[in-house]
């Protein structure tokens, strides 16, 4: 491999300018001339607007416009949209509500935007936004994911009554029943998944730039995905063509999923510099971003599990409502089902499943995909209910996984998955080993004598990243194919310039691209350079989320690779008079095998250049460029255990010990991946533990909109974790990776609800587990 | 608006500004000193801790006019014209920044974390005085072993300097 090559721990090049002060992010980006916007937002969960009057607010100090939805409309500025189609059991569309950029009619969510004010400072545009006057007609809301279906309910689109966006149903419900009624046991339970909000500590900003004499468009924002912006920003919202709208990602400060999507505002920085004539940049504080991010998970679900009487599962019934908010978010039509119920086999074999899925609106802000987007939802729901079929049937929980899992490969699931490698048995091993779980009696038995209640609790998860192959998603509502693009450029001087479609944001693609290229040359990674988002400088691409750039994205470089090494030894075997076919390439030359001859990587790129002397019609230069699209999902999948202690005085929860072991197929870098698989696993630490959105039931005031409310993972409420690969590489593509970036938040959250379920000895608790919850149910399990 | 003068990262500056300028803000804004962020209005993620006067402070928290006169040390001064301060390599090289936004405060505080505590620190300890940065990467594995690291590195170089 090397010491830069692929498997090799090296340390990020991107390190540098993150550690001194020198990143680029968006909100540090100023251009001539940029004033500040700041936007009016509804204080209303739900209301209809009677009028608005912006004259007190032009006026006030450093106003340089005040622009509401009505004139955005008659710019002819589109409606925001869902791009995944999904069709109801009876065959009719999803009813997809009008979603404005700026709301002129009616307002549907507290922080819903009304107009934007451009200032010459921060302070003035904020001034000026409490002077515009908005006359609302407050309307009745509604925020409760379950009530929103329920009859005399606010309604919330025309287009969708009873709130009901989609009842969409996957698998053989009567293959499902029978199994059922011939059970010998059956597991039910009724599982939440609680709402939370990303956080990615950089909030969202946007800064649009209109160039008059050209006509021409430039957004700087935070994003994971600026080609996607770009296309839907063009191809939907009538902002701009695409060849006079450049969408540049510069360092973007985490995304989590929230970062996918076209928001308002970008859209609103880009109209408003047309329209006022001056560059306009906003940046979200920290409750606007609680207020308009797009948040995660909200599902309500209820599960029977069907056993025959040598415990293996022989039918599974799940029915979910899942709250999408007041609007359709770009993905959200997709997560509670392809992204949901395709993952609800799990590890196991179940020849039966059934699923009900509906959608619902609701007064909130929008939901869709963060960490894992359904995933972590069909694992919660999946591994909860395996845990307490096993207390149920008094089995361990590794005995009636095992007797469970799947063993043979490739395996079609009844729900479209067909599963293509894989050991669960080798993760629930090593898991087991590192968490000592055959010591665990005396380690409650010590904790006992401490007053404290120990318990443990595993997960055994499977998700499936890198969403593909286009045509299956198309045929399943997918608005956009889901490959990658990938560009190599050798210069003249032998250096390399990747250009890749995939966006870095925290995952470190600078250094991991280029050790694939440091392991196919043996030129060191400093002469390679990483291209990334900026719609200018990559042609196309289709961004980073879903855990899809090292299975999709760096494939297309492999593919482009294969290409450069091709004409590279065709050119050396030219300039060597020998057969291409005995070039090898070893540390940054290319050889005739077997003989001293050989050229450095430099003299064969500048020949490129010079033409001087090519084989006979050979095109000069050295750049080629490749689209990759996969013939399969990869199918990462690992086992969790956890192990907690209870102060069954205060209901506080530590955790012990956190053992996580994962296949990802093969691995570029572990270092980086271990780091991937921290921060899910504290993301989903903090989604069983401490996180939690609430919505005032009564007015839909987001109660959660700050970090003194919002309880975010610490470094004091989290242990080390203990991280251990094992690997069945992927056999779908050309580096036998899988995708880590998910893992640890979808794993992790039963892991933990087990062990504490354990400690107390009472099953019935929902996330997040805060102390108050703990010490109720331990009470009420002792008494 | 009102002429702020202060020494930042060792040169002496001083702007106009609105009364109401947080010293995040003028750095950022009126510095184009960019590397100190602001990730929350509450006082609570601490990407915007810098040195005033010696001491570790939020700068959301802080008025320019009332950092006039002291002396600012942020992120883009830590290492003193070297390549990389102790904190920030031992950050480099145990992998303890993804997206890297948190980082200029979570480096800040290590290295006051550190000063407070030499080279005695454990991670119990290193781990509650991050309570007030939030990082949404990395889960601080990675930041508590590159404190640690840094804090042995300079707890090491400290006794040689004293021998």
């Amino acid at each position: 491999m090397g010491v830069e090559g692929i498997g090799a721990r090296v340390a990020r090049k991107e390190d540098k300018r993150f550690l001194t002060g020198k990143g680029h992010y968006t909100d540090d980006m100023a251009v001539p001339g940029m004033r500040y916007a700041a936007f009016v937002r509804s204080p209303h969960a739900h209301a209809r607007i009677r009028s608005i009057d912006v004259s007190q607010a032009e006026d006030m100090p450093g106003v340089v416009g005040v622009l509401t939805g009505r004139e955005m409309l008659d710019d002819g500025i589109g409606n925001l949209i869902c791009g995944w189609m999904i069709h109801s059991k009876d065959g009719s569309p999803m009813k997809m509500g009008a979603w404005r950029p700026i709301a002129h009619e009616t307002v549907r969510y507290v922080g819903d935007a009304v107009a934007i004010v451009v200032a010459d400072s921060v302070g003035e545009a904020r001034d000026a936004a409490e002077a515009v006057a908005v006359d609302y007609e407050v309307l009745p809301a509604v925020t409760d994911t379950v009530a929103a279906l329920e009859d005399g309910q606010p309604q919330l689109h025309p287009e969708a009554p009873n709130n009901l966006i989609y009842d969409w149903q996957i698998g053989d419900g009567a293959a499902v029943d029978a199994a059922l009624a011939a059970a010998a046991h059956v597991t039910e339970m009724r599982i939440v998944n609680n709402r939370l909000a990303p956080n990615p500590m950089e909030p969202r900003a946007a800064l649009g730039i209109y160039d008059a004499g050209e006509d021409h468009y430039t957004c700087y924002t935070t994003s994971q995905n600026p080609h996607v912006a770009r296309l839907v920003m063009s191809a939907f919202y009538n902002v701009a063509p695409e060849n006079k709208l450049r969408v540049i990602a510069p360092d973007v400060g985490g995304g989590f999923g929230s970062k996918i999507y076209i928001y308002p505002e970008e859209i609103s920085c880009l109209w408003a510099s047309k329209r006022t004539g001056v560059p306009v940049k906003w940046t979200c504080d920290r409750t606007e971003a609680f207020l308009t991010d797009a948040h995660g998970r909200d599902h309500v679900s209820t599960v029977k599990m069907a056993f025959d009487a040598d415990h293996r599962i022989i039918g599974l019934k799940v029915d979910t409502i899942a709250n999408f908010g007041a609007y359709m978010s770009l993905f959200s039509a997709a997560v509670p089902t392809y992204l949901y119920a395709t993952l609800l086999s799990g590890q196991y074999d179940i020849p039966a499943i059934h699923a009900n899925v509906r959608a619902v609106y609701t007064n909130t802000v929008a939901v869709d995909a963060y960490r894992g987007a359904g995933r972590p939802e069909a694992t919660y729901l999946l591994e909860r209910t395996m845990e307490t079929a096993a207390r149920e049937l008094g089995l361990s929980p590794a005995e009636l996984r095992r007797i469970n899992f799947i063993r043979t490969f490739p395996h079609q699931t009844p729900v479209i998955m067909n599963y293509d490698a894989g050991d669960y048995e080798a993760s629930l091993k090593a898991a087991m080993a590192e968490a000592d779980w055959d010591g665990f009696p005396a380690r409650k038995a010590e904790a006992a004598s401490r007053g404290k209640k120990r318990g443990i609790g595993m997960s055994c998860y499977i998700e499936a990243c890198g969403i593909a192959p286009s045509a299956a998603v198309g045929s399943l509502g997918a608005g956009v194919g889901l490959w990658e693009s990938a560009e190599v450029r050798v210069n003249a001087v032998g250096t390399i310039e990747v250009l890749t479609g995939s966006h870095s944001h925290g995952q470190g693609h600078e250094t991991t691209f280029a050790q694939l290229v440091a392991d196919r040359f043996g030129v060191p990674i400093d002469s390679v350079s990483i291209v990334h988002g900026d719609t200018d400088k990559v042609q196309m691409g289709m961004g980073t989320y879903g855990s899809r750039s090292g299975a999709v994205g760096m494939s297309a470089v492999v593919k482009a690779l294969d290409k450069v090494e091709a004409k590279a030894k065709k050119i050396a075997a030219h300039l060597m008079e020998a057969d291409e076919s005995d070039i090898v390439i070893e540390n940054g030359a290319l050889k005739v095998a077997g003989t001293d001859k050989s050229v450095p990587w430099f003299q064969m790129a500048l020949a490129a250049y010079t033409a001087h002397n090519l084989p006979a019609g050979m095109e000069p230069g050295l750049k080629e460029g490749a689209f990759y699209d996969p013939s399969n999902f990869t199918f990462p999948a690992g086992c969790y255990i956890c192990e907690v202690e209870v102060d069954p005085e205060t209901g506080k929860t530590e955790i012990v010990q956190f053992v996580a072991a994962d296949d990802f197929g093969n691995i570029i870098n572990p270092m980086i991946v271990e780091g991937q698989v921290h921060g899910g696993l504290a993301q989903g630490i903090g989604q069983a533990l401490l996180e939690g959105v609430h919505y005032d039931r009564e007015t839909g005031q987001l109660l959660t909109a700050s970090y003194m409310d919002y309880a975010m993972p610490r470094a004091d409420d989290l242990p080390s974790f203990k991280v251990s690969h094992q690997v069945t590489p992927c056999p779908n593509n050309p580096l036998g990776i899988k995708g880590c970036g998910e893992a640890g938040a979808i794993g992790s959250p039963p892991a933990l609800i087990n062990a504490i379920t354990d400690a107390i000895g009472n099953n019935d608790l929902d996330m997040p587990a805060t102390p108050q919850k703990v010490w109720a149910a331990a009470r009420a399990a002792a008494n | 608006m009102s002429r702020v003068a202060m020494t930042v990262n060792g040169r002496k500056v001083s702007r106009e500004c609105e009364d109401r300028t947080l010293l995040v803000h003028f750095l950022r804004d009126h510095l184009s000193l960019t590397g100190t962020h602001v990730g929350c209005d509450t006082s609570q993620c601490g990407a915007c801790v810098v040195y005033m006067d010696g001491r570790a402070v939020k700068s959301c928290t802080i008025l320019a006019a009332q950092a006039a006169g002291s002396e600012i040390l942020t992120i883009e001064g830590l290492a003193a014209g070297g390549d990389l301060h102790p904190v920030q390599a031992a950050f480099k090289a145990n992998h303890g920044l993804q997206c890297g936004f948190c980082t200029p405060g979570m480096v800040m505080s290590a290295v006051d974390m550190i000063n407070r505590y030499g080279a005695d620190l454990d991670e119990k300890t290193v781990r509650e005085n991050l309570e007030g940065n939030i990082c949404r990467c990395t889960g601080y594995h990675n930041i508590v072993k590159a404190i640690l690291a840094a804090a042995q590195e300079m707890g090491a170089a400290g006794r040689q300097a004293a021998e």
